[in-house]
């Protein structure tokens, strides 16, 4: 059976892009360092990151547990975590369909 | 057009929801005005049906400019402006009218103010402008950091000199009348992180909490047992607030910053303000705000956040008397019970306004919001 | 064009004006009592007789009735005289002939006449000349339709204001504040404007307005340093032209500063103040932040004696005391 993977990373990283902004709409995203804090250069605060994985969640479905905030603390990190996470998900959702179809 | 704040002289209207025919009820939005420092959507005060538009959009009109009628519902022949500040109460039949220049009748008018609360400078008693504006005594500096010519902010640099020159007369207006005093005191958040934490595992991502929450609600709640600090310094008197409307200063991306309120923050749960202050904050960014919270807040509190310095000593906004500043919350060494460990601490300071309170009181107030802001689960029950 | 700058009194202005005005029109000539050979009773034609001649300098008998009828169909008849009387106070024997004729003729003829004539008097009191050489008599005039009214208030004004009075097609009467005489000034050689149209903002500030004219000017601006120093910054406006009255630029400053003390030297009843402050009344009543006030002589006939006519005419103390009662007691 073949697992279907939803979510690209090219995808998620667009995704990540424009939940960026829409929180801080004078962004431009192609200015955006990979490796650096996002939070810092972009000059978000806690309310404005928060927001933003708020937004990321209602397009993906993907949970982030507060505890995993900072792996998530530049672009190029939060696209890696939210790849794993996405797989991670997918997997366990294929897990339950099979263990329902047994 | 509403005053939506104590810098400002005048709007441009931006945007009309209405069109006459509509029928309005309080609270909807009519139109969107250009305030110097952000889009603030206005809503209207009365129920009733827009009768006639009297403001084009894109036009800049002073503060007291009429935009737009209503035929309001309880009386269809009353004219009635729209939107209006909230009416003076009605006055009873007094002993004695009193003493009002022309010109300070017509800026209560204007501005909403209760003049039968106003004690008269003037000649006889009489109330003048400068009581009306609250400026009584200061003629001279409210006038000097008046901006002499406001420019149409017709863009966005305009816009941002026009912020800046503002900011630039209220907070100079500050500093020339308040006499500002400052205490600071550090506070240990383990407890309170911890319980954040652990109620933030259980809830799903758009409903978690931030510490800024806390710290409002701490915030609120200490300003509303701390009557000296919550209120309005208005014709050289203090006039203590019954309710605690909270000024967030939000800073806007490009430059400059507001402060909308939160109103009835000390009547809002921990939840609740979260809810507030996410809706504000996302809305300063793209610079739309509503005109009811462009009315006076009671105190304000700036936040510098995680990205910000650690301890901020701020300017009190006018007529405000009291300024609560947080520093950015960081893990830093912590003497505690004989032993020293590395603790998640904020610096909070209080400016406090001296013609109102003295350090012992600000002491007490912040004592007070410490406790809260330790104990969050205490309050919460 | 190069424009330099001369220092010069307001007098030798004056004589300056009636020269220059003189050489460029031949139509112009100045007559009154004692103008010529003895150089006008305040000097202000002195060695213009010499250099002029008796036919453009006309001494003229003890008559203002008859040397203002004179000029009148002189004016009438093409010439462009100046006409001086000698104080305000004498102007009264000629008051026929200014309301009557000159202020009429142009409108009782249809428009077939003119009267381009101007008269020039002194006025004022502070010299010790007594009750009938003192008055301000400019509001009785300023109350007559189809004159001009002009009040140099600065030796600027006096050195320009002529050449477009005389310009004019319509009778304009010129005060000349007696105190101002020696006053002098620093003014370009070549002025920017030549206008006689309206009021001029001799100070800026923020708190209120003293509206003065002529002689009251300079004392205007003395009280508004001194209020300065108490803290309180008063714009001064000087009116310069008493009739028509540029309302616009007096409603325009109170708009601005929403106080208005108006510094008249003549009596408060029916004056010149009392009509100002009416204005203001009538088209800035929503601005005022406090009353209108006036300060002006004491309602007596100006005493000869030195500290009697100083206690009775307006000083930049009672202008203070004015402002500061106008503005409260919390002060500003």
């Amino acid at each position: 059976m073949s697992r279907p993977v939803r979510v690209s990373p090219q995808e998620l990283r667009q995704t990540l892009i424009e939940a960026i902004v829409e929180v801080a709409p004078d962004v431009d995203p192609t200015t955006i360092d990979p490796c650096e804090d996002l939070a810092e250069q972009l000059a978000l605060d806690s309310v404005d990151m928060l927001a933003t994985l708020v937004s990321v969640n209602e397009r993906t479905g993907i949970e982030i547990p507060e505890r995993d905030y900072p792996k998530l603390a530049t672009l190029d990190d939060a696209v890696a975590y939210l790849v794993h996470a996405a797989v991670r998900q997918v997997d366990a959702a294929a897990r339950q369909e099979e263990d329902s179809s047994i | 057009m509403p005053s939506l704040g104590a810098d400002m002289e005048s709007g441009t209207l931006l945007e009309w929801r209405v069109k006459p025919g509509d029928v309005v009820k309080r609270g909807d939005i009519v139109a969107v005005v250009d305030t110097s420092k952000a889009e603030i959507e206005v809503e209207i005060f009365q129920d009733g049906t827009v009768e006639q538009l009297l403001v084009a959009e894109g036009t800049r009109v002073p503060v007291g400019t009429v935009l737009a009628t209503l035929q309001t519902t309880s009386d269809e022949s009353e004219r009635a402006q729209a939107p209006s500040a909230p009416p003076p109460p009605t006055e009873g039949p007094s002993a004695e009218r009193p003493r009002v220049s022309p010109v300070a009748r017509r800026a209560a008018e204007r501005l909403g103010v209760d003049i039968t609360s106003l004690h008269g400078s003037g000649p006889n008693g009489a109330i003048t402008l400068a009581d009306v504006q609250g400026t009584a005594g200061s003629t001279q500096a409210a006038r000097a950091v008046k901006p002499d010519e406001a420019p149409a902010p017709s863009v966005a640099a305009d816009r941002q000199a026009a912020m800046r020159q503002a900011i630039g007369a209220l907070m100079a207006r500050s500093k020339k009348e308040i006499p500002h005093y400052y205490l600071q005191s550090t506070i240990d958040l383990s407890g309170a992180l911890e319980w954040l934490g652990k109620a933030n595992e259980t809830r799903p991502m758009s409903e978690r909490l931030l510490p800024a929450a806390l710290l409002l609600s701490a915030t609120a709640k200490a300003a509303k047992e701390a009557p000296a600090m919550n209120g309005f310094w208005r014709s050289d008197a203090f006039q203590p607030a019954e309710h605690v409307h909270l000024g967030v200063a939000v800073s806007l991306r490009g430059g400059g910053l507001v402060a909308p309120a939160i109103r009835d923050a000390d009547r809002k749960s921990v939840d609740e303000l979260m809810a507030s202050l996410n809706d504000l904050v996302r809305r300063a960014r793209v610079g739309v705000l509503r005109s009811s919270e462009m009315f006076d807040p009671t105190i304000t509190v700036t936040n510098l956040g995680d990205l910000g310095a650690e301890v901020v000593h701020g300017v009190i906004y006018p007529p405000q008397v009291a300024l609560v500043g947080f520093g950015a919350v960081g893990e830093r060494p912590w003497a505690h019970s004989g032993m020293l460990g590395v603790r998640p601490l904020v610096t909070v300071t209080l400016a406090g306004d001296h013609r109102v309170s003295d350090g012992a009181e600000g002491s007490r107030v912040l004592a007070l919001g410490g406790r809260y802001r330790q104990r969050p689960e205490e309050r919460e029950k | 064009m190069r424009s330099t700058a001369t220092t010069i009194t307001y007098r030798d202005a004056i004589r300056e004006s009636i020269r220059e005005a003189m050489l460029a029109d031949e139509r112009v000539f100045l007559m009154g009592e004692d103008v010529g050979a003895y150089g006008g009773c305040f000097g202000v034609s002195r060695g213009v007789f010499e250099e002029l001649g008796p036919e453009r300098i006309r001494d003229t008998p003890m008559s203002e009735s008859a040397f203002v009828g004179a000029g009148i169909g002189a004016a009438m008849a093409g010439a462009r005289p100046i006409v001086e009387v000698m104080t305000v106070n004498f102007c009264l024997l000629a008051l026929d002939q200014i309301m009557n004729n000159a202020a009429t003729l142009s409108h009782m003829s249809g428009g077939q006449f003119c009267v381009p004539l101007v008269i020039r008097m002194a006025t004022g009191a502070g010299r010790q000349v007594a009750a009938q050489h003192s008055h301000s008599l400019e509001g009785w005039l300023a109350h007559i339709p189809g004159l001009k009214l002009l009040a140099p208030a600065t030796v600027q004004d006096a050195r320009y204001m002529l050449a477009p009075a005389l310009a004019d097609p319509n009778p304009v009467l010129i005060f000349e504040h007696a105190s101002l005489y020696n006053a002098e000034d620093q003014i370009p050689t070549t002025p920017a404007t030549l206008d006689i149209g309206g009021a001029a903002l001799r100070r800026t500030g923020a708190d209120l307005t003293l509206i003065a004219y002529g002689g009251t000017v300079p004392t205007a601006l003395v009280a508004a340093e001194q209020l300065s120093s108490e803290g309180v910054e008063a714009e001064v406006l000087d009116l310069r032209v008493l009739r028509p009255l540029d309302e616009h630029t007096i409603l325009e400053s109170v708009a601005r500063t929403h106080r208005a003390v108006i510094v008249d030297e003549a009596w408060r009843s029916g004056s010149l103040a009392a009509e100002v402050s009416a204005r203001i009344m009538e088209g800035a009543f929503y601005e005022l932040d406090a009353p209108v006030a006036r300060v002006g002589s004491a309602e007596v006939p100006i005493p000869y004696a030195g500290h009697l006519e100083q206690a009775a005419l307006p000083q930049a103390q009672d202008i203070v005391a004015a402002a500061n009662e106008m503005i409260g007691a919390a002060g500003v």
